[in-house]
């Protein structure tokens, strides 16, 4: 056993074995993700185009590459990772616009996959979303009434005039004066853009929004009047989000608890307050510190942890731990282990062969050595 | 808007009103002939001079209008429809329907030239207006359906599609409430280069006595019935003010489609 050649192993895609949310296990998720994967074609690998002078190796994107996170009833998760990591491919697949290539989203624990396409048309009602750019995702030859009217309709909610009641009711929920109800998406500013998303996405009465780069677009006095708006809102209607956003900051505010994902991977996830106040992983513990402090002085004391390089490129990620080649704290075993997220604190789970409950800290851990090694190989032998 | 776009939508705005009040502006009966006056000069009596048969060339033209713009307006709509539907389907559900339809019918509607299938439809089907409409309509949707399709692949990535998507509307509410409306400006375009299209082909088809049939006053017909020798050197008129009204109305809808295109389309404006 031990003369064979060390492979590759992918510890991760594992179903997970170890409970993934044991802080609050008394209730039911409502939504699970189980080993979801999404890879695009980007075509080749096709033995007609050797001749073509392409290659005949086929290349896909792992835009989402074995993930299981549950996200449970009333909770805010967010959802954080630099650009092209994946983030709203995951969220578009919870919400069945993108089929994943393998793996299971469960809603209220049904899989969304087993529901027929006509069924599925009546449990998106629960499921809703809110878009990055609010202009490209309002009908621009819809007027205000008629988009938010549109889910109402869709799903025989209400009927003739009630319809503009709703809608009425909707807008004004959201801050909005319902006298605008004729105009057109182009006549509002961003923010109003932005309401007007929210409104629609609480027209159908969800119980759970995919709130996609929400407040990326916008100023950051309006960031926050629109993150105040969903706070509200999450309160007053029982909702759940997945707040997906680059702004970590943004983040800390809304979520209850955060994810960390890198190149189609989680590799943390916490409580928000954890994981900002004690990051486990060297790459959370980069992008925390990539956020400047609004004190001068102490932004000019503050050494911040710069990472090497670029994100790999998704098409042929790095072997092992994904982000070794970024790593400061790297050893030769992390080019071959793939880490498995492992609960590392109470909550705080974290996907690191170097760290172990044990040894938490990564800067305490003797050079060279993997505490977390052992676990990581036992759920591997484990299969 | 350009010029030459302001100077088509003059013209056209002329051939409506001529086709429309073509009974009030017409100053002789199209069917009358007279042998005693034959092929005169165009003169107070004769704005265009008479034809072969002592017809008054004007009033003829005047009809004629009627009928190349019946032509153009049926075929351009049947097209338009028929391309709609066809290139909005395929384009929205891809897959094997798009791979059917526009990998295999549009190339092989694209590879014939579109004359010579109409020709030999007509052959087939006999000459005749409505035979006529017909063939030019079964070449002309193709162009239609080509540029709907693109349209709606492009259009159906949109967010505000994915978002019509994500809150339940059905796959008809979401083509024709969101795709469609913002797929179809280019089809404006075609649509008034199809004008020119079917008006010539008219003129083609009826020249070729594959059209309508030659009392009828089309222009094409006139330019047949005018196209021997002793005719063209001794009566030029009765070839000169059809052709003429070919040409002018068959540039204009091209001057009011290139506008159109210019306009709609931002990339082409800074020339």
């Amino acid at each position: 056993m031990s003369d064979a050649p060390q492979e590759i192993v992918d510890a991760s895609a594992a179903p997970p074995m170890f409970a993934l949310n044991d802080v609050r296990v008394s209730d039911q998720p409502l939504i699970s993700i189980r080993d979801l994967k999404i890879h695009f074609d980007l075509g080749g690998g096709m033995f007609i185009e050797r001749f073509a002078g392409g290659s005949n190796v086929r290349r896909e994107v792992k835009a989402v590459d074995g993930i299981s996170v549950d996200i449970h009833r009333g909770e805010t998760l967010g959802l954080v990772g630099e650009s092209g990591c994946g983030k709203s491919a995951l969220g578009r697949a919870i919400l069945r616009l993108i089929e994943p290539t393998s793996g299971q989203v469960l809603f209220n624990n049904r899989a969304l996959s087993d529901f027929t396409k006509s069924e599925m048309r009546g449990v998106r009602k629960h499921l809703q979303m809110i878009f990055q750019d609010s202009s490209a995702s309002l009908n621009p030859r819809m007027t205000v009434g008629q988009i938010i009217a549109e889910p109402v309709e869709a799903f025989r909610l209400k009927r003739g005039a009630a319809v503009n009641e709703r809608v009425g009711e909707l807008m004004e929920t959201v801050g909005l004066s319902q006298r605008f109800m004729k105009r057109y998406p182009h006549e509002f500013s961003g923010g109003q853009r932005q309401r007007i998303g929210i409104a629609r996405a609480l027209a159908a009465e969800p119980q759970f929004i995919v709130a996609d780069e929400p407040i990326s677009a916008l100023d950051v006095s309006i960031q926050a009047q629109i993150m105040n708006l969903m706070e509200r809102l999450k309160a007053e209607r029982n909702l759940t989000y997945l707040f997906i956003s680059h702004d970590l900051r943004a983040v800390r505010h809304i979520s209850d608890r955060v994810a960390v994902m890198y190149l189609g991977k989680l590799v943390e996830i916490a409580p928000a307050e954890t994981i900002y106040d004690e990051p486990l992983m060297p790459y959370t513990k980069a992008l925390i510190s990539a956020v400047p402090v609004p004190d001068p002085e102490a932004e000019a004391a503050r050494r911040p942890v710069v990472l090497k390089g670029d994100v790999p490129s998704p098409i042929n990620p790095p072997s092992g731990c994904h982000f070794h080649t970024r790593c400061p704290y790297r050893i030769e075993k992390c080019k071959e282990i793939v880490p498995p997220l492992v609960e590392i604190k109470p909550g705080h789970f974290a996907a690191c062969i170097r760290i172990s409950p044990e040894q938490p800290v990564i800067e305490e851990v003797t050079q060279g050595d993997a505490p977390g090694l052992l676990r990581a190989t036992e759920s591997v032998t484990a299969l | 808007m350009n010029r030459l776009a302001i100077f088509g939508l003059v013209v056209v705005g002329i051939l409506v009103i001529v086709a429309l009040f073509a009974p009030l502006i017409a100053t002789h009966d199209i069917g009358a002939t007279n042998l005693g006056d034959r092929f005169m000069s165009p003169s107070a009596e004769h704005f265009f001079g008479t034809d072969a048969t002592g017809r008054d060339v004007f009033s003829r033209v005047v009809y004629g209008a009627r009928i190349s713009l019946r032509v153009g307006l049926i075929v351009v709509a049947v097209s338009a429809f028929i391309g709609t539907v066809v290139g909005a389907l395929a384009g929205y559900y891809g897959g094997w329907i798009d791979s059917i339809v526009s990998g295999y019918v549009f190339n092989v509607f694209l590879a014939f030239p579109g004359l010579l299938l109409a020709i030999a439809m007509v052959a087939f089907l006999g000459a005749g207006l409505n035979k006529l409409i017909l063939a030019l309509c079964i070449i002309g949707w193709v162009g239609y359906a080509r540029v709907i399709r693109g349209q709606v692949l492009k259009v159906r990535e949109y967010d505000f599609v994915q978002a019509a998507r994500a809150l339940g509307a059905s796959d008809m509410r979401i083509l024709f409430r969101h795709v469609l409306p913002n797929a179809i400006q280019p089809l404006i375009v075609q649509a008034s280069l199809g004008m020119a299209g079917a008006v010539l082909s008219e003129a083609a088809l009826s020249f070729l006595g594959l059209g309508v049939p030659p009392p009828a006053p089309s222009w094409g017909v006139m330019l047949e019935e005018a196209r021997d020798l002793a005719t063209l050197s001794s009566a030029p008129h009765t070839l000169i003010f059809p052709g003429i009204a070919v040409a002018l109305s068959v540039l204009a809808f091209n001057f009011i489609g290139d506008g159109l295109r210019e306009r709609l389309d931002p990339r082409q404006r800074s020339r």
